[in-house]
């Protein structure tokens, strides 16, 4: 296949540049106490593929359980507690901090020509505090671990159950201000470090992808973090702000709880979204079409998240006008995700599109977060909602727009910049054979739970009628191959740092800063300033570039 | 507007050559340095804002379904030492900014004065609320721990309030919802509070700093970003004050 746009140095006389970020220094101290956001989004790389994992097999036990009708792998009770830690390590601990925290941290002081985020100690401290209430959630398992799902339901977790609420809110309530702080650095980067030439509409849409998930970080995440103060001291003095015995009501934590993991699913899906406007214009070799229209839904998505959170509510006894308000402003947020799906392929058309790995991830991108978005404009729509609420179709829904988008996403992305974050190329035959693997695995995992969800097999539940099983059958023989095709990437990647093809600069003659330094970059990431001459995803300026000089570099 | 800051970029670099001591590495001038933290610590009061969004909600909400309860538990705090904490603290966001001017014009036994004047003033905002905590003790209003509905169900049983308000008897399901209302004077005062204690052992590290002149050579990003957290935390009790103690003086 002469598809493909790679251009690789002499791999003869070509070589890893003996000063980069990960040799200026050595030992593991200069890891842990460093303030570069490179290194520090090489920690978060780690420990975040390390909870992926730990998440991924409590997954795994769901599914086991489940493909007998009856309950025969674990007791009633430890199945809820398994969904439950599935759901807060996977949300908290790897889908929330997941790009931002890695390819973000990476790339957006690179992208806008910086030398660091504008608050270096600050990064080292969000991973900190992240690592903190990773270890404790880990901690909370251990002893035996929270049975309340992730939600934290009110009045279950403040008077009900007997499990760990204090010790997970407390890893939650720890991972959140991680979250706050990430955002904040990157508002604060985004606006005052940018390079000379560098104005908000030649920056990158991972950048304003990024921005407008920052926003949500910012304003969103100390709501849940009162609430779960809130539910802490309900528990520990019985404050009764939730207790309807009190006089309180169940529904102020619903609506404060959502306040925040409603729009957390917008800083989960929006700096993947970022991530596709890369892949796609790199991949196609086009400017993105609508660039402008691309960067402003990101920022409307973010708006419109704000005010579409009782969806999760429908069938909580909020008032009907309160239902029939939010259903519509939730199908307003269909505008902007459809927006960006039109521009992504009118970018495609009439591209020279080639087919490396990120690309298929791109594409298998494109698909199921389609499905996953339309299928919510289903639960939008409050007469549906009543229906399939706490079906397998929430199930299939979310997983969709998550594990279908968002992790789609986040392995395109890694893929992408593993050249320019190691200097090696990944191994490309294996790898799309990795991304085919997880399109067909996650297919075959979670599209029966439409159907499911449909003929009304409800979720959080150990057991099910006979009738369902075949179904279950296929969502489990699924999970077994999406589980190879997360295995792969993981060997590959650890291979290629030692055994991969050296990469270059700009293995992918794409047109970001990023780009135009050496791989892997400089500690100071580039030798002097870069000033930005020309638009975002300008392949003529590129070529122009590599006539004039011989190489592609900026400025 | 892409000129503008182009220019003004380039104008930053050439400020690069003096390079004072506390200009970090990956900023170009001292003054981009000062903006981020300046605008990094807007953002950050913006989420304290959220944080304390959540509480007002609920106060809210609670105030409006529980009206009677709401006022009969406002009408037990003491406005005397509420105003009084009122103004200790509008005249702590005083020396705090004379504080930050003082940084600015580089003054540093002024600085050392008007920070230690802060600090001070805080401590006695604490001292006073600790009072006033006190009494909601001894009166059993403090929700979750014995409890007790007295001075609700029966308002003559409380000679001072009495005298003041006049209250009648609520009804015993409404008198409940008291402890609703003490619940979130505690959390919403407990929560400035803790912010308080915060600011005040900032305050002390602060002033061992500027003893040692260490905001008086022109880098006052630091004191002037704390200045910007004390008069947030003064606006938060500002309005804790007229939403707990003024706003049912009358009904």
């Amino acid at each position: 296949m002469s598809d493909t746009i790679v251009s690789l140095p002499d791999q003869a006389t070509a070589r890893i540049p003996k000063d980069n970020y990960i040799t200026r220094e050595n030992g593991l101290l200069s890891w842990l106490l460093t303030s570069d956001h490179k290194r520090i989004a090489i920690l978060y790389l780690i420990s975040l593929s390390f909870f992926f994992f730990i998440g991924g097999a409590l997954a795994g036990l769901i599914r086991l359980e489940l493909l007998t009708p009856q309950t025969d792998l674990m007791a009633t009770d430890t199945y809820n507690k398994v969904f439950t830690m599935h759901g807060v390590i996977m949300i908290f601990f790897f889908l929330v901090p997941s790009v931002p925290a890695t390819l973000g941290n990476f790339f957006i002081p690179m992208m806008i020509g910086a030398k660091d985020l504008a608050l270096p100690k600050i990064n080292l401290l969000s991973w900190y505090l992240y690592m903190a209430g990773g270890l404790l959630a880990l901690y909370t398992m251990a002893i035996g671990g929270v049975d309340t799902g992730w939600t934290f339901t009110t009045p279950l977790s403040t008077h009900y159950v007997n499990t760990n609420v204090l010790t997970t809110g407390l890893a939650a309530f720890i991972a959140g201000f991680s979250s706050i702080f990430t955002g904040l650095n990157f508002i604060v980067t985004i606006h005052k470090m940018r390079a000379p030439g560098m104005t908000w509409f030649r920056l990158p849409l991972f950048v304003w992808a990024h921005y407008a998930a920052s926003i949500l970080m910012v304003l969103a995440t100390p709501v849940v973090a009162i609430a779960i103060v809130l539910i802490a001291l309900e528990r520990t003095m019985g404050i009764g702000v939730f207790d309807p015995t009190k006089g309180g009501d169940p529904l102020l934590f619903q609506h404060l709880f959502w306040f925040y993991s409603h729009p957390a699913v917008y800083i989960m899906i929006l700096p993947g979204m970022g991530v596709i406007s890369e892949v796609i214009s790199t991949f196609s070799r086009k400017r993105v079409f609508g660039y402008t229209a691309v960067a402003f839904s990101s920022v409307a998505i973010a708006v419109f998240g704000f005010f579409v959170w009782a969806h999760h509510m429908f069938i909580m006894g909020i008032s009907n006008y309160a239902v029939l308000v939010f259903s519509l402003l939730t199908m307003l947020v269909a505008v902007p995700s459809a927006i960006k799906i039109f521009n992504w392929t009118f970018t495609l058309y009439k591209g020279s599109i080639t087919f490396e790995t990120p690309m298929i991830y791109a594409f298998g991108f494109l698909g199921l977060f389609t499905i996953g978005g339309m299928t919510g404009v289903f639960l939008g729509s409050s007469g549906t909602d009543i229906h399939l609420t706490e079906t397998y179709f929430i199930v299939a829904h979310f997983h969709f727009v998550m594990v279908g988008g968002m992790l789609m996403a986040f392995l395109a992305g890694v893929h992408f910049w593993w050249p320019k974050m190691t200097g090696r190329m990944y191994p490309e035959k294996l790898s799309q054979l990795a991304a085919v693997v997880t399109f067909i695995g996650f297919n075959l995992t979670f599209f029966p739970q439409f159907i499911l969800g449909m003929l009304g097999m409800p979720r959080r539940y150990a057991s099910y009628p006979p009738e369902f099983q075949i179904l279950n059958v296929f969502s489990t023989a699924g999970a077994t191959i999406l589980g190879v095709g997360y295995l792969l990437p993981v060997l590959y990647l650890i291979w290629s740092l030692r055994y991969g093809a050296i990469a270059g600069d700009n293995p992918w003659q794409a047109t970001g800063l990023e780009w135009q330094t050496q791989s892997p970059p400089l500690t100071e990431n580039f030798v002097e300033m870069p000033v930005m001459n020309h638009e975002a995803y300008d392949y003529e300026w590129l070529e122009k570039q590599k006539k004039e000089k011989g190489v592609a570099s900026a400025g | 507007m892409p000129d503008n800051s182009v220019n003004s970029a380039i104008s930053a670099n050439s400020a690069h050559e003096e390079h004072p001591s506390y200009l970090r590495h990956h900023f170009n001038s001292a003054e981009q340095q000062a903006d981020a933290a300046g605008f990094a610590m807007w953002l950050f009061l913006l989420t304290e804002v959220m944080f304390f969004g959540g509480l007002f909600t609920a106060y809210l909400v609670y105030r409006n379904w529980y009206y009677p309860a709401f006022v009969s538990g406002s009408h037990q705090l003491n406005v005397v030492w509420g105003a009084t904490n009122t103004v200790v603290l509008i005249f702590s966001s005083f020396t705090m900014a004379m504080g930050v001017w003082c940084a600015q014009t580089r003054r540093r036994r002024g600085l050392v004065l008007s920070l230690a004047l802060t600090f001070f003033l805080g401590l006695v905002f604490l001292g006073i609320k600790t009072i006033e905590y006190r009494e909601k003790i001894e009166k059993h209003h403090v929700p979750g721990f014995h409890y007790s509905l007295q001075s609700f169900l029966d308002p003559q049983s409380d000679p001072e309030v009495y005298a003041e308000y006049h209250d009648k008897p609520l009804a015993p399901d409404m008198a409940r919802h008291t402890e609703l209302y003490f619940s979130l004077y505690f959390l919403m005062t407990g929560m400035h509070a803790l912010h308080m204690i915060i600011g005040i052992a900032i305050l002390g590290f602060m002033i061992l700093r500027a003893r040692a002149g260490a905001y008086t050579a022109g880098h006052v990003t630091f004191v002037e970003n704390f200045g910007l957290y004390w008069h947030f935390v003064d606006i938060i009790w500002i309005y804790l004050f007229a939403l707990l103690y003024l706003i049912s003086r009358h009904q």
